[in-house]
């Protein structure tokens, strides 16, 4: 059973075909890295993995289930997890609050009125430890916006491992960021478990590499190649349709 | 330490209130700023902690002093009618929040703009129910436990009862899981789902429980006033009270009451000296949209702290004028 | 006179004015992409305006052309000093408009007092006109006239001409017409005024059938809010249709169920925001 399995997914906005009969397996614990031009689809792609659009047609299976109608919001309960390419947490919060925000989206305590978040232990020392997994639990209590961006990026992903996910999706985590502070992700990347199946999308090809079993090209929202990762190297149709016909 | 010495002064200098504040007269306008602070912070539970502007929440707060009014002057018990206010207030807080909640933004204010106006005309037009702009007469006010509340004092003490629960409320909710939920949806709606949280219920359950207290204002307005007419549910009303949780700041609990202290005290005590009232208070809208939009409390801290702050000198007020802003 | 037919012919003619009035507003709205909640207060001050020059000795028209140049100085100085310092703080906008829109009202009446003044119909136009063998009134007539003139003239100013391309541009994607070039700054404090001109216009010529009064803004304003959600904000032709539907539903509405009148009115605006949030012609949902 694929992790990750899409069936003829297709996307259309008005007359532009932005995803476009796309085929995808991944298998659990695989590491998958999805590259290719600007305005290649990718980004949308994971948008409909993860919910925020409705494809026009085709199917989307996590580990067997069909969640091609299922809701955005009931998606991370499924076990799936995703960053974004422009980081959007919750700057006016300190870094454990972003953390304890991301554990309690699966917790059925975000619905409590009563009691006093504060007081939640249990809570506070799972987002500390998961702060501690991407080396930030001394900075714990510090407001996200007085954080470097690279920091911040740590965060995110701190809170996308916090929910446990079975799948995570990760949109260009090291754009924006410095050399130093790309090792630094590359190491954290490089450290999740194979119990978590991750998927990628980066332009940079020098961090992005080391960390792929497999490799998928996109174009035009179509799937060019796909293999691992010396056969799409090897590609001349990877250099083609990086470099123009 | 210094929080709760604070809250423990403001606690005793309200339950004396009667007493140094002799004047039956100013005792009104004390229970009259319980009444519409409750009022705000119940509006400030969308503006500010789901940041969702409504103009529409002297709809709320009207229709359950209606409810209220029409059930006493038919004869009905106080404690039944004002059970039956409540019921309403949910109900009608369950529709309105179904309808505006299709929107965000200016969508969602203009929806509740319009929810407010179609009550006012029903409090206007359905002369068989609301008589009108004659409103309804209300002959007398409850009496819980027995204990009359015919006179300012005693009326004073039951409101500031329900004025403490509500605050205890808003304070327990919003330092809650729920309340921390609720504040994600705010600042960044597309995450919290992206995290699992289903962003339109959050939002649809503070709106009910910002209605019920709004609804509870308009059940003590009841009261008070013991008459209620169509002005009641007003789109200045809505505007007021609107006015009273953005000049107070939306940030704080205390901003809201701060602010209906503002409102409410122009409005009666300054309308003996100032013939316009509507003037100044958009004026006072304007000036506070623009120069200090965190509200009248933050901006006085702000004022407060750099101020303090050029006794040490005036690099560190420099420092601070400009490092202040940042973190917030 | 057939009681339904003067009521029609009321319909039309108050669906004019309430044209000339929501066309600012919604090309404002589309374009600034805030509802100006002052709007009905720049009618309700024009209609003011226009009592006192018509107090100097102007007649009518001429009265109503002061008051639209003295709207579009007001409407532009408003603009200028307060909304762009909130430039893109669409809410912050929002609320000044309404605090204005309080502080307009207050003026008038310290100014003009309490009390409805009536204007007169200019003396010619009284009286009815027989067309068809059906006699229309006049000057109800000429309302329609002047609202089908604008409509016409604003329509040639937005297809035909540079200024209404940039405007076009702007109500389809202000930040991405700032970006190839368009002032839109610019483009803002002159829609703000030519809404606030015709408006002050409106609310003039307005003067003998719905007369001055504390509380005409009030009136207006939701009627304006109406047409533009209904038509759909930033389009002309949605602003002329929208202002014909609430035209015939207020009179109509009036006349048949006044308890109800008010609900009828809103509730089509209460579901077009529900079920189709750009109306019926816009491009975007509020």
């Amino acid at each position: 059973m694929s992790a990750l399995e899409l069936r003829n997914l297709v996307k259309s906005f008005g007359g532009l075909r932005v995803t476009a009969d796309v085929n995808l397996d991944v298998a659990p614990g695989e590491r998958r890295l999805i590259i290719g031009p600007n305005g290649a689809g990718k980004t949308t792609l994971f948008n409909l993995i993860a919910g925020e659009l409705r494809p026009d047609g085709g199917s989307i299976r996590l580990f067997g289930e069909d969640i091609t109608r299922l809701p955005c919001r009931s998606r991370p309960h499924r076990g799936l997890a995703r960053t974004y390419q422009i980081i959007t947490l919750f700057p006016r919060e300190t870094l454990l609050r972003n953390v304890i925000l991301s554990l309690l989206g699966l917790s059925p305590l975000r619905w409590n009125p009563v009691l006093l978040l504060r007081r939640q232990k249990a809570l506070f020392a799972e987002a500390r430890a998961a702060l501690e997994r991407v080396g930030l639990d001394r900075i714990a209590e510090r407001p996200l916006a007085e954080t470097s961006y690279g920091e911040r990026r740590r965060v995110e992903i701190a809170m996308a491992l916090a929910q446990q996910p079975r799948l995570l999706l990760l949109d260009e985590p090291f754009a924006g960021l410095s050399i130093d502070e790309r090792k630094d992700v590359q190491r954290l990347l490089l450290a999740i478990p194979r119990e978590v199946t991750v998927v990628m999308i980066e332009h940079d090809m020098d961090v992005a590499l080391d960390l792929a079993d497999r490799i998928t090209l996109m174009h035009f929202g179509e799937i060019i190649i796909e293999g691992t990762r010396a056969e799409v190297v090897a590609h001349p149709r990877t250099r083609e349709v990086y470099l123009g016909e | 330490m210094s929080r709760w010495i604070a809250l423990a002064l403001a606690l005793v200098a309200l339950a004396t209130v009667p007493w140094w504040v002799v004047n039956g007269y100013y005792v009104n306008i004390v229970s009259q700023i319980l009444i519409y602070a409750i009022l705000a912070l119940g509006l400030n539970v969308l503006v500010g902690y789901a940041g969702l502007v409504s103009l529409g929440h002297a709809g709320l707060f009207g229709v359950a002093c209606y409810t209220v009014a029409w059930f006493v002057a038919a004869g009905w018990g106080q404690l039944a009618a004002a059970l039956f206010a409540l019921a309403m207030i949910i109900a009608t807080s369950a529709v309105f929040a179904v309808l505006s909640l299709r929107a965000t933004g200016i969508g969602f204010l203009m929806i509740t703009l319009a929810i407010g106006q179609i009550l006012w005309g029903l409090a206007y037009r359905w002369i068989g129910v609301t008589g009108g702009d004659n409103g309804i007469n209300v002959p007398s006010r409850p009496a819980p436990f027995g204990l009359s509340l015919t006179f300012s004092r005693p009326f004073y003490f039951f409101v500031l009862v329900v004025f403490l629960v509500a605050v205890a409320a808003m304070a327990v909710l919003i330092r809650s899981p729920f309340g921390a939920s609720l504040k994600g949806t705010r600042d960044q709606p597309r995450r919290m789902t992206a995290l699992g949280y289903n962003v339109w219920l959050i939002r649809f359950v503070a709106f009910l429980f910002s209605g019920f207290w709004s609804g509870v204002a308009g059940v003590l307005f009841c009261y008070y006033n013991q008459f209620v007419s169509p002005n009641v549910l007003a789109l200045s009303s809505s505007a007021e009270a609107l006015l009273m949780v953005i000049s107070g700041g939306t940030g704080t609990l205390l901003g809201p009451i701060a602010g209906a202290a503002l409102v409410v005290v122009m409005k009666n005590v300054a309308s003996a000296y100032i013939e316009r009232w509507n003037l100044v208070l958009g004026a006072i809208f304007v000036a506070i949209v623009i120069f200090m939009p965190e509200g009248l409390v933050p901006g006085s801290v702000r004022l407060w702290r750099w101020a303090w702050s050029l006794r040490r000198g005036p690099r560190a007020a420099a420092a601070l004028r400009t490092g202040g802003g940042s973190a917030g | 006179m057939n009681l339904w037919l003067l009521l029609a012919v009321n319909s039309i003619a108050f669906g004019g004015l309430l044209f000339l009035l929501s066309a600012g507003f919604s090309l404002i709205f589309g374009l600034m992409r805030i509802p100006n909640l002052t709007h009905g207060s720049f009618f309700m001050l024009g209609a003011y305006l226009g009592v006192s020059f018509l107090a100097m000795g102007l007649n009518l028209w001429l009265a109503a052309l002061a008051s639209a140049a003295a709207m579009a100085l007001i409407g532009g100085g408003i603009e200028r000093l307060l909304l762009r310092r909130l430039g893109g703080q669409e809410l912050a906008q929002v609320l000044v408009t309404l605090g204005l829109s309080f502080m307009i009202a207050d003026l008038c009446l310290m100014q003009w007092g309490g009390d409805p003044i009536p204007i007169d119909t200019p003396p010619h136009l009284r009286g009815a006109l027989p067309i068809f063998s059906i006699v229309f009134p006049t000057y109800r007539l000429v309302i329609v006239i002047i609202a089908v003139v604008i409509a016409a003239a604003l329509w040639l100013m937005l297809e035909r001409t540079r200024l209404g391309a940039m405007i076009r541009a702007g109500v389809d994607d202000a930040p991405m017409a700032r970006v190839t070039g368009i002032r839109v700054s610019r483009l803002f404090t002159i829609v703000f005024c030519l809404g606030a001109a015709l408006a002050g216009f409106a609310g003039v010529i307005g003067g003998p059938i719905l007369s001055v009064y504390p509380g005409l803004d009030a009136d207006m304003l939701p009627l304006a809010l109406i047409v533009v959600i209904l038509g759909g904000t930033g389009s002309l032709l949605g602003a002329l249709l929208g202002s014909l539907i609430i035209g015939f539903l207020y009179n109509f509405g009036q006349a048949l169920f006044p308890e109800l009148a008010y609900i009828i009115l809103f509730l089509p605006m209460l579901l077009i925001l529900l079920v189709r949030p750009q109306g019926l012609f816009g491009r975007h949902a509020p």
